[in-house]
Formats: C-alpha cells, sequence, structure tokens
C-alpha cells in the first residue's frame, strides 16, 4: 500500500512523472492519487496537451535576408584563409 | 581554419542546421539571435575536427549554441534572477480555466484556450520568462534534450535543473494566462466562433 498524496503533491510531480524523471516510489504514490482523483487527472491530460503544444511550436522561421545573412556567414567561414577578405 | 576536406562537411551541417539553431536562438535569447547563431557557427568551426560522428552533428551545434548563450547570461552582470516560486506555485492553469471558463460554449475548453495562441504569441510568453527557467523548458520540451543533457550544458547539478523546469512550468502556465487576459486572444477565438455560429 502506497502513502496517500494530496492534490498538490501530485500535481506538483505530473510533468517529472510524464518525463519519467520520479524514482518507482513516487510514481506510485503519483499513480495511487490518480487512480482515485479525477481531478488530477484531468490536470494530467492538460500536462500532455502543454508538452505537445510547446513541441509543436514553430516559431523559428528565418526572415529571408537574415538566411542570406547566415549563408554569407557560413561562406566566409568555409573559405580558405589564402583566398579570403584581404581588405 | 579548417582543413580542406573538413570545409564542405561543415559547410553542409551548417547550412542543413541553420533553421534549427536560429530557430533555438531566437528561444533562447530572443532579440540576439542571428548574433549567437554567428558567435555559435564561428566556435563551432574552430572545434569542428573534435566532431567524431558527423550524424550527431545537429545537436553538437545545438550544444554549442547553448553554451555561447550560457556565457552571455554569466556575462550578463545583473545575472539570472531568481523568481520567488510562493507568487505561483499554487496557480494551475488547468484549474482557472474551468473555474473562469473563457469559452462558455466549448466542450473541449482547455484545447481551445491553447489553440487561441498564435506562434508569435507563445514566443512573446515564452521571452516574459526570466531567462534562469525559460532556458530549461525550452531545451526540455521544445528541443528534445533530456534533463542530465540540460545539467551538463548548462554547467548545472540535475537537482537544480529539475527545480529550474518546475518553476520554469508554473511561470509558464502563469504567463499563457495573464497574456491571454491581457491580449484579447481569448474573446478573438470566442468573437470567431460566433461569427461561424451566425453564418451557419
Amino acid at each position: 500500500m502506497h502513502q496517500m498524496i494530496s492534490c498538490t503533491s501530485a500535481v506538483e510531480r505530473l510533468w517529472a512523472y510524464l518525463d519519467q524523471e520520479l524514482g518507482d516510489e513516487d510514481s506510485a504514490e503519483v499513480e495511487a492519487h490518480l487512480a482515485f482523483c479525477r481531478r488530477c487527472c484531468g490536470e494530467l491530460e492538460f500536462a500532455k496537451h502543454l508538452r505537445r503544444f510547446l513541441a509543436d511550436q514553430d516559431d523559428g522561421r528565418m526572415p529571408t535576408a537574415v538566411r542570406a545573412q547566415l549563408d554569407r556567414f557560413i561562406d566566409d567561414l568555409c573559405e580558405p584563409a589564402d583566398e579570403g577578405d584581404t581588405t | 581554419m579548417l582543413e580542406a576536406s573538413d570545409r564542405a562537411a561543415f559547410q553542409r551541417l551548417a547550412r542543413d542546421e541553420l533553421g534549427g539553431l536560429y530557430a533555438l536562438a531566437r528561444r533562447l535569447s530572443g532579440r540576439d539571435a542571428e548574433d549567437l547563431v554567428q558567435e555559435a557557427l564561428l566556435r563551432a568551426c574552430r572545434s569542428f575536427g573534435s566532431l567524431r560522428d558527423h550524424q550527431a552533428g545537429g545537436q553538437w551545434l545545438r550544444v554549442i549554441l547553448t553554451n555561447v548563450w550560457r556565457d552571455r547570461v554569466r556575462k550578463d552582470s545583473r545575472g539570472p534572477a531568481e523568481v520567488p516560486l510562493d507568487d505561483v506555485e499554487q496557480f494551475s492553469l488547468y484549474r482557472t480555466l474551468v473555474e473562469e471558463d473563457p469559452f462558455p460554449y466549448s466542450d473541449s475548453l482547455h484545447l481551445d484556450f491553447l489553440g487561441s495562441f498564435s506562434e508569435n504569441d507563445v514566443h512573446v510568453v515564452l521571452q516574459r520568462l526570466p531567462p534562469l527557467y525559460r532556458a530549461p523548458l525550452v531545451l526540455r520540451y521544445m528541443e528534445g534534450f533530456s534533463t542530465k543533457q540540460i545539467a551538463r550544458v548548462l554547467e548545472l547539478p540535475l537537482g537544480t535543473v529539475l527545480s529550474q523546469l518546475h518553476r520554469g512550468r508554473k511561470l509558464f502556465e502563469r504567463a499563457l494566462w495573464d497574456y491571454a487576459s491581457e491580449s484579447g486572444v481569448m474573446s478573438e477565438t470566442v468573437a470567431g466562433r460566433e461569427d461561424a455560429r451566425c453564418t451557419r
């Protein structure tokens, strides 16, 4: 029989539980709590949505000018030293 | 700087990974993304010879970029500020949405709330978090680093990373709610739904 934990304690550990970062004992306590607490099951589902929400963000589209600038920077880095800019 | 045989390989790797590097730089530092990418590429170019597994080149570049960012934050005289958790510890976005019920006709309230954010909105929200808490959140949940990798790259004890992740998640939930309340993204979503209902 696992020790009963409060909702606050269970919610605190939900993300770590999903990340499989909890030890066996802590995981078992969270699972025992989820088995009877509907609200914390809702919290768990929402935590899963929020993790997917973060993972699905595609917010890094580069402006064309930045891409061009960085491409030039890479070209310059890869240029042989004796053919480099002598200005 | 590079051996002739390495030039083409580095150029290919850097170009292939540029989009991901820029995304990570933007998430970590916001405004200085381009500069951060340049410094990371410069550092990577200098140590390209040490990269043994070219298949892991993308992850190697992301670690270098994170190191550059970490060094910059450390140099910042203000340093990364810790945030007392008391204010946010009790906050639950899940419960707040149930209690405030911003989408009264919704049967998927929580998903609708998240769906009301554009990618730019999320970027703005993330930038509101102190770097100390933003970085672990970005690296773990957007870049797929393990917590052990984060501890290594940020040079922090694992326990500290886990604690910062917990605070970061709490702060992120709170910042999402605050941003939604201030910016009107929820009312835009509700208005859009009502328009759609009227045109049916």
